[in-house]
């Protein structure tokens, strides 16, 4: 396989400039996340208003795959519901384990989804799947937690 | 006179994968047809249980057994073959010196450490502590990728009962003063042991040379297979440490009140170990003994001094470590790209290296970063692997930079 469907330009361009960085103001949820593999880590933070993302961000050091992928699911979950955060991270997973190669994705997700094919080219890399999905885990276990905070969340 | 090109052709994995660069021998070494055709033909020719049969296979099989004792014995100049427990690998030996040695430790009573250590080295001694109290002391790093002897010595005191480092850091290659740290161990009553992971593959190792109490090491990492390692201890402290994992083969008399127990090294290998891993092993250091151990040295040292001196002329690499003598591994980082964005790339391309923390985190956060990428070379690595790696890690930069 090429080098460069997995190192799409726009992968090495959220990558190397991230989008949503750094903590938003009075997060309600935040959750870290850690690849013990490659002791990558990133904080992915929510603030979560009814049912619906109305900020999200992410703070960590990590490898170009997993930078982006932060930063695609960021620009695309801002403004979703709770329901459409499920299905997405439910087909991205899908997608990018191999498990399903077309999910169903009801239309008014269909351009979103579309924002994250291109971190489907780790499936061919079974060591790099895990950077794909670091912060979506993480953003699974944020919401999971119901992990609210009186005050806004300190990095370390 | 050493040729790379035949020592390469001992090796089937290369013809096996034609255009392989392979530099990740720090993680597990290749094994020369030697050592896969002596296992097979044990298996084939000589196998039995050992220690138990009154028939000849089994006792062909137990003298292959206590012969590859005896060439460990050799390999490491130890006075007696009875000093020589066959466990599975460094991390069990370390475990094993954890469970008897530092059974006899008190409250208080310290094992001093350094922040060079594997996870083997840690976290078994963390164990030691939730369960007895014994406090764990770390010696730092120097800033140029060396230990710290003037706070290795501060740290030293009459409650230091056990220093407990590595010979050579398997995430930095630094090697480590171990004449100078067991004599400033020994100076405080402290006992001294040693992980040889990195060392014993690359270096001539003469326990009684370095004086250490004990010494360990994996087979898998001196070109023999995995699943077999050892645990060097002198003999005095050996015939007092208490056993260990109960079972056959480590008993004398076993009734259900009372058992009694085998001395050293049987009383520490319960049960039917890996016993044509013993033999592989054998193999594997009498092929390092015929090359030359100080010969393997000697190649590896230039060929890291190479590397060095390449990679340091290469735009946006940093070595890690820059400043100490180093031995078989090159740590670096790249400007702009992360170790395992740089280990896919380099894959593509045919070049193995390791990306990761190395089983090393603390050492890790001390350096300040999230992993490195890791050059480690064995005997069958020249020159050209260098420069496969330097052209590998351009063709990633150009990549990366669009």
């Amino acid at each position: 396989m090429d080098l460069r469907e997995l190192y799409q330009d726009i992968i090495l361009d959220h990558g190397q400039n991230p989008r949503n960085f750094g903590m938003i103001d009075h997060p309600s949820h935040f959750a870290r996340g850690h690849n013990p593999l490659c002791g990558d880590k990133v904080t992915v933070f929510l603030k979560v208003e009814g049912d619906r993302i109305v900020d999200v961000s992410f703070e960590g050091k990590g490898c170009a795959i997993s930078t982006a992928s932060s930063s695609l699911m960021t620009e695309v979950l801002k403004g979703k519901t709770l329901d459409e955060v499920h299905i997405l991270f439910t087909a991205f997973h899908d997608q990018v384990t191999g498990v399903n190669d077309h999910p169903v994705i009801p239309d008014s997700l269909e351009d979103d989804f579309d924002r994250l094919l291109p971190l489907a080219g780790v499936r061919t890399y079974p060591t790099r799947v895990k950077c794909a999905t670091l912060s979506w885990h993480a953003l699974e276990a944020a919401l999971k937690s119901g992990g609210l905070v009186a005050e806004p969340v300190k990095t370390e | 006179m050493f040729d790379v090109t035949s020592v390469k052709a001992d090796f089937p994995i290369f013809r096996n994968n034609p255009g392989l660069v392979f530099l990740d021998t720090g993680a597990s070494a290749q094994k020369p047809q030697v050592v896969i055709d002596a296992m097979a033909d044990f298996y084939a020719r000589d196998y039995a249980n050992i220690h138990r049969g009154v028939y000849g296979l089994s006792q062909r099989a137990t003298t292959h057994f206590e012969e590859a004792r005896e060439t460990v014995q050799r390999f490491l100049n130890a006075r007696h073959s009875r000093e020589i427990v066959f466990v599975r690998g460094a991390t069990e030996a370390i475990n094993l010196i954890a469970n008897t040695f530092g059974n006899t430790l008190k409250v208080g009573d310290e094992v001093l450490i350094t922040e060079f250590e594997h996870h083997a080295n840690i976290v078994p001694w963390q164990f030691l502590r939730d369960r007895i109290g014994i406090k764990l002391v770390v010696a730092p790093m120097d800033d140029t990728g060396g230990l710290d002897l003037i706070r290795f010595q501060e740290l030293l005191g009459p409650r230091t009962r056990l220093v407990a480092v590595t010979h050579v850091s398997n995430a930095l290659g630094s090697v480590m003063p171990v004449e100078a740290i067991t004599k400033m161990a020994h100076h405080v009553g402290a006992l001294v042991l040693i992980d040889g992971c990195q060392a014993a593959p690359r270096m001539p190792v003469d326990i009684q040379d370095i004086g250490c109490d004990f010494y360990v090491f994996s087979g898998h990492k001196t070109y023999g297979p995995s699943g077999i390692g050892v645990l060097w201890a002198r003999a005095e402290i050996l015939d007092e440490l208490p056993p260990w994992q109960g079972g056959g083969d480590m008993i004398l008399e076993v009734t259900f009140d009372h058992t009694t127990f085998q001395g050293a090294p049987a009383r520490f290998e319960a049960g039917t170990p890996h016993i044509v891993g013993t033999r592989g092993l054998a193999v594997a250091l009498d092929y390092m003994t015929k090359i030359g151990v100080d010969v393997i040295r000697d190649h590896e040292e230039k060929l890291t001094e190479y590397g060095a001196r390449r990679l340091a002329e290469v735009r946006g690499v940093r070595l890690l470590g820059a400043g100490q003598r180093r031995l078989g591994v090159l740590s670096f980082e790249v400007d702009g790209i992360h170790p395992h964005d740089l280990g896919t790339i380099l894959d593509q391309h045919q070049v193995a290296i390791r990306a990761g923390h190395h089983c090393a985190q603390p050492l890790m956060d001390r350096l300040g970063v999230p992993a490195t990428a890791r050059a480690s070379f064995g005997i069958y690595n020249d020159e050209s692997d260098v420069e496969s790696l330097i052209d590998a890690i351009k063709s990633a930069q150009s990549l990366f930079r669009r």
